[in-house]
């Protein structure tokens, strides 16, 4: 492949799409569960949860416009946007088949956000390290309740160890995704701002086999992965997602309430 | 009321300098930060923005009066409105242009709570931010028991990590049997 320079700026925006819409998906999806959640507390615990992943999404998208200044604002991005102009992970998109594909969903990517964002945060974009570490700091709480509740699911009843270890079957195909490298990232990488998500993937690997083996889960083994969300090419559910997500914002844009 | 003029040499205060096209102004920063603390949090009424450590700096950027602001969590739903509140407070007081800007960095942590602050939450029965309580994030997560803003026990369990604001959580407390609130050590 002919080398081509990428601009520094160029690259950033992208960087910061990927980590905007990461967290922007996820916070819808969580959002969902609100009023509908097993008990009153967990609903409580997940739309905090989506709060701070739609805060954290704020945050990366609004650094975005900012680092390209081409007009748009954070609104525009997240609601007049379409499908393939999404740059999220294909697992932060998966639907709510059940609470146990919530909770696994949401494990795999904590887990990943933690020790990533640890390492974001001595980038040497101040405002993207700034984010970032803001962000470890909500997600050491994510990840405790995403944890507590695998153990806890695995552990319980045959019902409950079924279902998570379906949810765990079928989201398992979307984890080798996370650390998804291009030269994007090389080129940021150059500049100190970016990181390689692969130098951290023995960790995430070692806390996700550890706590899946002490909820007597398995890992599914021959699984063909998945990728494509960070070319915006997705599975099925985000388009029914932003549909939902965006029909106020484009049925009536420039709204306030 | 704030454009009041100061003599040079004014022992330890910081002053603010502040060109018109006329003459330059000077602004004491301390009586900026006083107007600043008439506003409050709209989440937690009992504190004001300045001494939950949201305001990290007051400056003057040519004529426009710059305020730095950190939220408490990425996703705080009253910044928007203390963004307005600075906005009308400071407006009132006549400055020609003010501006509030959101920063991330350093991020917020509940130790720039002053001891008064803390002291008011446990009036309003919160429980206040105590050092490595609430939670730990080393593998085993575990949990030192927080302190009853009614009964001073420590005989206390956690209900939930996630509380009515993204930055309490709800407790327990099994010698005085209240549940009660507490503010994240975060």
């Amino acid at each position: 492949m002919q080398k081509t320079i990428i601009n520094i700026d160029e690259a950033l925006y992208e960087y910061l799409l990927r980590l905007g819409d990461d967290n922007l998906i996820l916070g819808h999806r969580l959002s969902e569960w609100c009023g509908h959640a097993p008990a009153l507390e967990e609903d409580i615990a997940l739309a905090n949860i989506a709060l701070d992943c739609i805060g954290q999404a704020n945050a990366f998208l609004t650094l975005a416009v900012q680092t390209i200044n081409n007009g748009r604002t954070e609104d525009d991005l997240a609601f007049f946007r379409n499908e393939t102009e999404f740059k999220n992970l294909l697992l932060v998109e998966q639907p709510d088949t059940d609470f146990g594909y919530t909770i696994v969903r949401q494990f795999f990517y904590d887990v990943f956000v933690l020790h990533f964002y640890q390492e974001l945060s001595k980038s040497r974009n101040e405002q993207l390290a700034g984010i970032s570490a803001k962000a470890v700091k909500e997600i050491t709480y994510h990840l405790r309740h995403s944890r507590q509740w695998i153990l806890r699911l695995g552990g319980g009843t045959e019902e409950s160890s079924t279902r998570i270890q379906n949810a765990v079957n079928d989201l398992w195909c979307f984890t080798d995704e996370i650390f998804f490298k291009n030269e994007i990232d090389d080129r940021l990488i150059e500049e100190g701002i970016a990181f390689d998500p692969r130098l951290i993937k023995h960790k995430w690997e070692e806390l996700v086999e550890q706590t899946l083996s002490e909820a007597e889960l398995k890992i599914p083994e021959n699984v063909f992965m998945k990728s494509g969300g960070r070319y915006g090419r997705h599975t099925e559910s985000l388009g029914h997602l932003l549909a939902e997500m965006q029909i106020v914002a484009r049925s009536y844009p420039g709204a306030k309430w | 009321m704030l454009r009041v003029h100061i003599p040079a040499q004014n022992g330890n205060k910081e002053i603010l300098r502040y060109p018109t096209t006329k003459k330059l102004y000077m602004v004491d920063k301390e009586k900026i930060l006083e107007t600043l603390k008439e506003v409050y949090d709209p989440e937690i009424p009992v504190l004001n923005i300045v001494e939950m450590g949201i305001v990290r700096d007051v400056l003057f950027e040519g004529k426009k009066l710059v305020v730095k602001i950190t939220p408490t969590y990425s996703g705080c739903p009253a910044m928007k409105t203390i963004e307005e509140e600075i906005l009308n407070i400071l407006h009132d007081d006549d400055f020609d242009e003010v501006a509030v800007e959101k920063i991330y960095a350093p991020p917020w942590t509940s130790d720039w709570l002053t001891g008064e602050a803390k002291h008011k939450l446990k009036q309003h029965g919160i429980a206040p931010p105590e050092k490595n309580s609430g939670i730990d994030s080393s593998r085993d997560y575990a949990v030192k028991p927080v302190l009853c803003p009614f009964c001073n026990s420590r005989n206390t369990s956690i209900t939930s990590f996630f509380g009515s604001t993204a930055c309490k959580s709800l407790h327990y407390c099994f010698d005085c049997t209240q549940p009660f609130e507490h503010f994240k050590c975060i």
